[in-house]
């Protein structure tokens, strides 16, 4: 029972980082149908942009307020993550908009290549831990020898993430933004004729995806206390996992599928072996696929003939 | 100031515009590189982390990208402008080579590969050929031929296998673990390792191959990294991440590269040299990766293969013709991944060593940017695309000049797959079918003429 | 109710055929026969549910309900809403085109026709390892099959254009391509979703020469779905209106024509069609009297 509630609350944890990665996929494939392959490489440059701030801000700067240091590392990750985002979809998905499918894919495997890569050149290719930012525990039960804990960590990203997703969730469904991304979902051309900047939308949504990765990769950063250069793609793969479980396209599925993963993943380490946790999450990924492919909460996909 | 008659009127470049372009750039590439060139995280004595100001790199990397945006906006954009849309540089050699030149070509390149080595080694002697033989030859023709095999998987039947290097895996344990604890020749091993790669492809290719699109590709990576991640696991059998060591080598029909009595060089009474053994290599790669070629342009012609392309055009119009299309894609599937084992079992053999290291899904994803780059469904595409991206990467390694220039810390090989990368998206934006786009048809009435690449459909898996 | 003469030899025969998508009921309880060696039209409003009606025949949808018989010469019958897709055409001989053109459009005109002839070529190659090795007769049969492709591009008049790329086709062109593509399975019935549609009236007067032709030298029997009239009304033997996914008229053309249900039906759609049937009717009136 112990172990259960445990291993709850780091999936729950674990499964918000992953939702957060999951939401980047979910919106980009819904409005453009194409899987960005780097999402999971702009998670991890986002850790290492929480990281630099984060040292100059309490080495440099002085900054004494670890709460203070850690809100604006999120902000600072958020904005120069959308940025990079941004960047990205200019440079190397725009110009294959409607070309040769494959083209963006393989443009976002480059991309992909290229980010780690360049992380690794510019930040050295070895393993980056920080000083431990938050420390504090609760003790929820104690008995036998076990205690179940729930961090100040883990409250902060339950409760982080919580936040952003219903300021998320009003910007989608209330505001004219939302209305445009899900106007270009349904039919871009149309949306296009009736007056939607398609490529600001499109944008936008990259930036979005973004900010809430940059979310993830500090809140990684704080509860692992340790990034590096390679750690984007199996996160990224697993948090494309999530969106697939919770079904393409759906942003409430991307959030129930990160969960959903999170807990089978620290499940499976807790009761079985933690060696194949990660054959655990891919060939989840691929049953779904297999099986039900329009996911938890997606519509499914008919072909007219 | 439409652009039209900005064009007529005053041809000039509109300087005032590409300087505020590049201003632009600047301040997001300052928001970018800045921190993550400029602010270096390192550790420091007592293994605590600290930052270290680099802000000159930053800086220059930002008048880097400043005065490369300016040069766009300023020069190549309003030329580009002016030809018509932007991909009109690709559409001047898209129509292709023709098809009596395509052969030519083909020839004088086949010939070229033979005569490799002996050029090779001609001018550099036997010990100074050793690493363009074996780096540069041997290491570009395993990708040529890997190239070509997931050429039928993706470029024929159009079904995107991202985790093609599983069957390469397979081919390089089949063949490590049999010989070892069989002590079976690699002569024996080599069909062995390609069934039982075909065999997994039709295994994993079975449950996949009714997915559509992207779904596909992300459970063939799945399977990719499944295969991987118990190859490290199942330590009993494999050894795990430590991989399996003191492979047997090929012999040539029995003869052993060694230096024992009846070994190559006693036998011919040579002295002894490592470099036979790889330039022995050096052609039984070839010679498979010209039959991987040789195979798959007789299994075009074949009603087989036209099915394959005929899948990627348009698989609902293929079941209305009475085409299994579950056994013309799990044909393709197998057929591309008995190439991969036969490749397999060669690397596992010329290494004498495998491990899980080098089976990740970062081969995959090289192997099919050669496929895409090079032209879907185009050997001599697909060749050349190897040999640029491989051997490309390759060169870099010799760049120790550049030492000279920045500095004896610098390490050119660092760049390869940084390079690698922005290449591929380079690539991509440039020429989004790849180097050579137009397709031969299999068979003609009157006369065989190339077809534009844009008429071609690229499959939907 | 009299016997048909479609009601002797059916070379298919629908029984009952209902197909629901969620709660749409886009086919209700179909059931019609289409006489050996005769031309059938399916026609009726647009959503009438046709186009569903060739899915279920040809084993692209499986209907909800009901029964798709189909009947060879020779006399063997196939239960086409058990069979997969692929065996439909393969072995029950039903080809079909499709309301928008699905052709291998990066192939050229003559491998288009070779792949419509897979099944075959695929036995003569011996499984592809014979014809790999160069043994048995896979090169003669490969030569017959070129015979067979150059036969229909006669006939389609495209043989100039054998070795251009399907796509470079102009609109008409592809139309009469996909038929001959479907006529090189050698089809028992060859279904058409409106192969008029697009098409000028010169090439409109050719198609119903070719489909004509299909009937009369091939023997193959067709059923057609077609909104223009004039076609319709010139080559079907037997006409089956549709409304809604649900029958309203099953006759000859001039029995339907005549149908109030019929003219109800269109009248009740809009003003286009309406003029379209008024035409007809005029033209029909113009000729009786
Ligand atoms: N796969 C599907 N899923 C859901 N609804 C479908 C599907 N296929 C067809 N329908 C619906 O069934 C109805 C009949 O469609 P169908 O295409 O058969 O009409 P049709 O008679 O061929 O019309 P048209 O003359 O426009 O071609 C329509 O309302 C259509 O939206
Ligand atoms: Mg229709």
């Amino acid at each position: 029972m112990e172990i259960f509630l445990q291993q709850l609350i780091n999936g729950i944890t674990l499964g918000s980082i992953y939702g957060l990665i999951a939401i980047g996929y979910t919106m980009v494939f819904g409005i453009i149908g194409m899987v960005n392959f780097a999402h999971g490489d702009v998670f991890m440059v986002s850790a290492f942009i929480a990281l630099i701030f984060f040292l100059v801000l309490t080495t440099w700067l002085g900054i004494a307020s670890v709460a203070l240091a850690l809100f604006l590392v999120l902000i600072i990750a958020m904005v120069l993550t959308g940025l990079l985002s941004w960047s990205i979809e200019r440079i190397a998905y725009r110009p294959l908009r409607g070309s040769f499918r494959l083209a963006p894919l393989i443009s976002a495997i480059g991309m992909s290549i290229v980010l780690s890569n360049f992380i690794q050149v510019a930040q050295g290719p070895r393993n980056k831990p920080t000083p431990p930012m938050v420390r504090d525990v609760i003790v929820l039960t104690d008995s036998n020898g076990y205690a179940v804990t729930l961090s100040y960590k883990q409250i902060i990203i339950m409760v982080t993430t919580a936040v952003l997703l219903a300021a998320f969730w009003y910007v989608v469904q209330k505001t004219p933004l939302g209305r445009a991304q899900r106007a270009c979902e349904q039919d871009r051309k149309m949306a296009a004729l009736l007056g939607v900047n398609v490529d600001r939308t499109i944008s936008l949504t990259f930036v979005m995806g973004a900010a809430l990765a940059a979310v993830a990769g500090t809140m990684y950063l704080m509860y692992y206390g340790v990034v590096n250069f390679s750690d984007g793609f199996v996160p990224g793969v697993k948090a494309f996992t999530a969106a697939v479980l919770g079904g393409i396209g759906s942003l409430p599925g991307a959030v129930l599928g990160g969960l959903l993963i999170g807990l089978i993943e620290t499940f499976w380490s807790g009761y079985f072996s933690i060696d194949y946790k990660d054959v655990a999450a891919f060939s989840i990924l691929a049953i779904v696929l297999i099986f039900m492919p329009q996911g938890i909460l997606g519509r499914p996909e008919v072909e007219k003939v | 100031m439409t652009d039209t008659a900005h064009a007529t009127s005053r041809p000039g470049p509109d300087y005032a515009k590409a300087a505020k372009d590049a201003l632009l750039a600047g301040i997001i590439a300052l928001g970018i590189f800045g921190p993550l060139v400029g602010l270096k995280t390192e550790q420091n004595m007592s293994n605590e982390l600290i930052v270290r100001n680099d802000m000159a790199s930053a800086l220059i990397i930002v008048a880097i990208v400043m005065a490369g945006r300016f040069l766009l906006s300023a020069f190549v954009f309003p030329r580009m402008g002016a030809r018509g849309k932007k991909p009109t540089v690709a559409n001047a050699i898209d129509e292709g080579v023709k098809p009596d030149r395509t052969k030519l070509y083909a020839r004088l390149g086949l010939l070229l590969l033979f005569l490799y080595p002996i050029i090779v080694v001609s001018l550099l002697g036997f010990q100074g050929s050793l690493k363009w033989v074996d780096n540069f030859g041997i290491q570009i023709l395993i990708y040529v031929m890997l190239g070509w095999g997931l050429n039928i998987v993706v470029g024929l039947a159009g079904l995107l296998d991202l985790g093609y290097v599983a069957f390469y895996a397979v081919g390089a344990y089949s063949y490590a673990l049999l010989a070892i604890n069989f002590d079976l020749s690699f002569w024996v091993l080599l069909p062995v390792a390609g069934i039982l790669a075909a065999m997994w492809g039709v295994i994993l290719g079975f449950p996949v191959l009714r997915l559509r699109g992207d779904y596909l590709a992300i459970v063939t990576l799945a399977f990719g990294e499944i295969i991987r991640l118990v190859l490290i696991n199942f330590r009993e059998l494999t050894n795990g991440s430590a991989g399996i060591s003191s492979i047997p080598k090929v012999t040539l029909f029995g003869i052993p590269f060694d230096a024992s009595p009846d070994g190559f060089a006693k036998m011919f009474d040579l002295p002894l040299s490592s470099a036979y053994y790889k330039i022995f290599l050096y052609y039984l790669i070839l010679l498979l990766a010209l039959l991987t070629a040789y195979v798959t342009i007789r299994l075009r012609r074949m009603p087989i293969g036209r099915a394959w392309e005929a899948l990627r055009e348009d698989e609902v119009a293929c079941r209305s013709l009475g085409i299994n299309t579950t056994n013309t894609k799990l044909t393709a599937f197998a057929i591309g991944a008995m190439f991969a084992g036969f490749a397999g079992s060669f690397f596992a053999a010329r290494q004498g060593f495998v491990s899980p290291e080098s089976f990740v899904f970062m081969e995959s994803a090289v192997i099919v940017a050669i496929v895409v780059l090079g032209g879907m469904g185009s050997m001599i595409g697909v060749a050349v695309a190897a040999a640029a991206m491989i051997g490309g990467t390759e060169l870099l390694r010799e760049l120790t000049f550049l030492k000279a220039v920045f500095g004896p810390e610098f390490n050119p090989d660092q760049y390869r797959m940084l390079l690698f990368g922005l290449a591929m998206v380079g690539i991509m934006i440039w020429r989004p079918r790849g180097f050579v786009s137009a397709r031969q048809p299999t068979a003609f009435l009157f006369e065989r003429k190339a077809v534009s690449g844009s008429l071609v459909k690229e499959g939907h898996g | 109710m009299t016997t048909e003469r479609w009601d002797n030899d059916p070379v298919l025969t629908v029984e009952h055929v209902t197909m629901r998508f969620g709660g749409l009921v886009a086919v209700n309880d179909l059931t019609f026969k289409a006489g050996r060696g005769d031309i059938t039209a399916l026609i009726g409003p647009n959503g009438a549910g046709k186009t569903t009606v060739f899915n279920c025949i040809t084993g692209f949808y499986k209907p909800t309900m009901g029964r798709l018989d189909l009947a060879h010469r020779d006399g063997t019958r196939y239960m086409l809403e058990r069979m997969p897709d692929f065996k439909i055409s393969g072995k029950a001989k039903v080809a079909r085109t499709f309301q928008n053109i699905r052709l291998f459009s990066g192939m050229t005109l003559l491998e288009n026709l070779l792949v419509a002839q897979h099944n075959a070529l695929m036995v003569a190659s011996g499984m592809t390892v014979g014809g790999i090795l160069g043994i048995g007769g896979y090169r003669a049969k490969e030569k017959e099959a070129m015979e067979r492709a150059k036969y229909w591009l006669d006939k389609i008049r495209l043989t100039a254009r054998a070795d251009d790329p399907a796509g470079d086709l102009p609109y008409g062109a592809q139309r009469r391509l996909e038929i001959a593509r479907a006529m090189c399975t050698g089809p028992e019935l060859l279904c058409l979703d409106e192969p008029a549609a697009g098409l000028n009236p010169r090439e409109s007067a050719e198609l119903n020469e070719l489909l004509l032709g299909i009937r009369d030298t091939e023997r193959t029997s067709l059923l057609l779905i077609e909104h223009d009239m004039s076609v319709v009304m010139e080559i079907s033997d037997h006409v089956v209106v549709l409304e809604y996914g649900t029958k309203i008229s099953d006759g000859t053309p001039a029995f339907v024509q005549n149908d109030p249900r019929v003219i109800a039906a269109y009248l009740g759609v809009d003003d286009e069609e309406v003029e379209k049937v008024e035409k007809q009717l005029d033209v029909l009136t113009g000729e009786a009297g």
